[in-house]
């Protein structure tokens, strides 16, 4: 079996086993073809007055991008509206010609854990599931959605999650690591029950607006240091869940941290363990090295990739973390965007090849 | 492994200050004695919440049950088993979280002039890092220019988590000062709490906030990189003191795979975040937060790639190893010499200067 990551559609490469791209993001070409799916109140409420999150700009990113809407130059659809809007373009673009067989939708547009209003929020997450539905997943047979709640507000995310998790098309539950407390904390005990009783993994798109730093030290300046903010934020997003017990509770729970890296893991894994030893006392709950959770309850997306100095150092990284837990993304249509053909700099055995580009995500997701 | 032959230099060991500030009270001026007295502050506890003192990992448990953690602590339990030939001191304690400039400026010259009378005096090995109000950095440009003379401190302290990132300009006369006398700035682990201690928020334990600070420094170096700090003060050398070292390899390969894609953001990098780390930072060797497999430690070390950024240190008196066992099993023996004299004499070039001069008296 091999998998076919050249970039180039013919005839031959197609019969080969294609990829599965675990990080997408669909955008939509106005705000009303999300609005259109709320109720007439939210509608409304859209219109007259919009987005209103915990950051001093109504309607841009707190770091201004080094591209126009974070994306590659030629992601622009030639019949007009932002990177990833047209459906046509970026099956044209991305998923034929990188022999896509599965693509995994994170949608980020508008933000709907962040909304202040709450009940906004909520109708909005609503809305971008419906969306996603009907505008990308019923389009092409090859997107599957992320459920996408609010767990800020537990209730609603719990009813949101059991209203779609019997629906075809969703593979995962998705929310901003950047919530207003630490995952693991007692509030989002009822959400992540809900999620642990739908059996879907939870896939973490590094996002949110809390009202906070994106440091521990304040706020940078550059939008570099925002970018890379996403490893520390998830370091501490997997030590909550392993310190708080949440995994001692829940062991159904699997995550997939999507678009943060995952060359800081082994060190995660060898930090928390000698620091987990000495202190264990205070919890009490995590009864087994925190190693041994991160090993079994957490998956990793590739992009954006590691890139060595030496490229066979990305072969130590991969080996401590374990074959089984990589899962290849493009990050389409970002400017960073991972092209599978290239993105390895090391040669990967076909076995290797096979499982970070569909074995493991199939597995992951029960793909077939 | 016996290190003793070499007569290590160990970069980060603590003075454990008293709790509260009453032993402070003869180092301060008539106007900050009174204002302590009338207020009642000399009560006040010094702790830091970032180590709280009874936990295990602040105080190792045979040396806690040995006694006071005093200067003969400090010589019996952390110099005299390594043969040590100097040992530069960290001292965490509350001035540097004080809302107040003034009294944090008052604090830090009062612990200063202690720290000097009841360690520098009592034990020749000892060196120390000049604690400053990061608060006001024009204060704690005033207190380095002060401290300077005594060259028995040869460094710079502060804490990592501040109201700022530390590459900010705010900052930048700290390290004019610190860069005009040769001193490097040691960054120790530890927060002001002016923010949560984790990019998600508050997390429920005091370990949770210990494991983040590692990861707090990665935040840290990369704005300290970004704001083109080494490029302003190109002599300037920064220790990260207490932050672990095992991330370094994958920190590397972040910041210079982000510098290549955005290096239009920061132009005045000229060179690789990498290549500025070799350069100009330096690391503590405790806590090692060393891998399971010793054969592991050498691929890490292996992947940082230089022999220059690593400071031998045993972090007294937390409690990271047993025993003397300080050297983390795996690390190259071919390393030693670089790691226990070499580095160290190297980044803290007061160290050698004070090898053949009897050190001078505190001002």
């Amino acid at each position: 079996m091999s998998i076919d990551t050249a970039p180039r559609m013919t005839k031959e490469a197609k019969t080969q086993l294609g990829i599965v791209d675990c990080d997408i993001h669909p955008m939509s070409k106005t705000g009303g073809e999300i609005t259109r799916f709320m109720p007439q109140r939210w509608r409304e409420h859209a219109a007259v007055f919009g987005s209103n999150i915990r950051q001093g700009y109504a309607g841009s990113q707190p770091y201004p991008r080094m591209s126009p809407g974070t994306a590659r130059a030629d992601a622009w659809p030639p019949g007009g509206g932002p990177p990833a809007s047209d459906l046509p373009f970026m099956q044209a673009q991305h998923l034929n010609p990188n022999n896509v067989d599965y693509g995994i939708l994170h949608p980020l547009r508008l933000g709907p854990y962040d909304q202040r209003n709450q009940e906004f929020g909520a109708a909005m997450a609503s809305a971008i599931n419906d969306w996603q539905l009907e505008d990308w997943i019923g389009r092409d047979k090859r997107l599957r959605g992320s459920i996408v709640v609010t767990p800020d507000w537990p209730e609603a995310a719990v009813a949101e999650i059991e209203r779609r998790a019997g629906q075809a098309g969703f593979v995962q539950i998705s929310w901003g690591p950047q919530a207003m407390e630490p995952g693991g904390r007692r509030r989002y005990w009822p959400v992540l029950e809900a999620v642990a009783a739908s059996g879907l993994p939870v896939g973490l798109h590094i996002g949110g607006q809390p009202g906070r730093a994106p440091t521990s030290g304040g706020w940078p300046s550059y939008y570099f240091e925002h970018h890379f903010h996403t490893m520390p934020a998830m370091q501490s997003l997997v030590t909550s869940m392993i310190f708080e017990g949440v995994l001692e509770r829940l062991p159904a729970l699997r995550f997939v941290l999507v678009e943060s890296g995952f060359g800081w893991v082994p060190s995660l894994a060898w930090r928390m363990d000698q620091h987990w030893h000495r202190m264990r006392a205070e919890v009490p709950e995590v009864k087994r090295p925190p190693s041994e959770y991160l090993r079994e309850h957490f998956w990793f997306t590739t992009q954006p990739i590691e890139e060595p100095e030496q490229p066979q150092h990305l072969r130590d990284i991969i080996d401590w973390i374990g074959w089984d837990r990589l899962l290849f993304s493009s990050d389409y249509p970002h400017w960073d965007f991972d092209d599978p053909a290239y993105a390895f700099k090391i040669s990967l055995s076909p076995e290797e090849k096979h499982r970070i580009f569909r074995g493991n995500a199939s597995a992951f997701y029960g793909l077939d | 492994m016996d290190i003793a032959s070499y007569r290590p230099v160990d970069c980060d060991v603590h003075i454990m200050p008293p709790s509260d500030m009453r032993f402070l009270l003869p180092y301060f001026d008539a106007y900050w004695h009174d204002h302590m007295t009338s207020r009642g502050a000399e009560k006040l506890a010094l702790t830091l919440t970032s180590y709280p003192p009874n936990a295990p990992m602040t105080c190792r448990a045979d040396w806690r049950a040995a006694g006071p953690l005093d200067v003969k602590a400090l010589g019996r339990d952390a110099l005299d088993p390594y043969n040590t030939r100097f040992a530069i001191c960290h001292t965490l304690h509350s001035a540097q979280i004080l809302y107040s400039e003034d009294m944090a400026a008052a604090v830090c010259r009062a612990m200063n002039d202690w720290i000097s009378r009841e360690y520098l005096d009592k034990d020749a090995r000892l060196r120390a890092a000049i604690v400053v109000p990061a608060q006001s950095p024009e204060l704690a440009a005033e207190e380095i220019e002060r401290m300077a003379a005594d060259r028995r401190f040869v460094e710079v302290q502060l804490l990592t988590l501040n109201e700022m990132p530390l590459g900010r300009r705010f900052y930048w006369p700290i390290y004019a000062a610190a860069e005009k006398h040769g001193l490097p700035i040691g960054i120790h682990a530890g927060s002001t709490y002016r923010h949560a201690p984790t990019p998600i928020g508050w997390p429920s334990h005091a370990v949770e906030d210990y494991i983040a600070l590692s990861h707090s420094f990665q935040s840290q170096l990369l704005n300290i990189i970004t704001e083109g700090v080494f490029q302003k003060f190109p002599t300037l050398k920064i220790v990260l003191v207490e932050a672990g070292f095992t991330w370094l390899p994958s920190f590397l390969w972040r910041a210079d795979k982000g510098w290549r894609g955005l290096r239009r953001e920061t132009p005045w990098l000229k060179e690789s975040p990498a290549r500025i780390i070799r350069d100009h930072v330096r690391f503590t060797l405790q806590p090692a937060n060393a891998p399971p497999d010793p054969a592991m430690l050498e691929r890490v070390i292996e992947q940082i790639d230089c022999d220059d950024v690593l400071l031998f240190s045993s972090d007294y008196p937390h409690w990271h190893y047993e025993a003397n066992e300080v050297i983390p099993e795996g690390f190259p023996k071919q390393l030693l010499q670089k790691l226990l004299i070499d580095n160290p004499l190297a980044t803290f070039t007061r160290l050698a200067d004070a090898r053949t001069q009897v050190p001078e008296m505190a001002q």
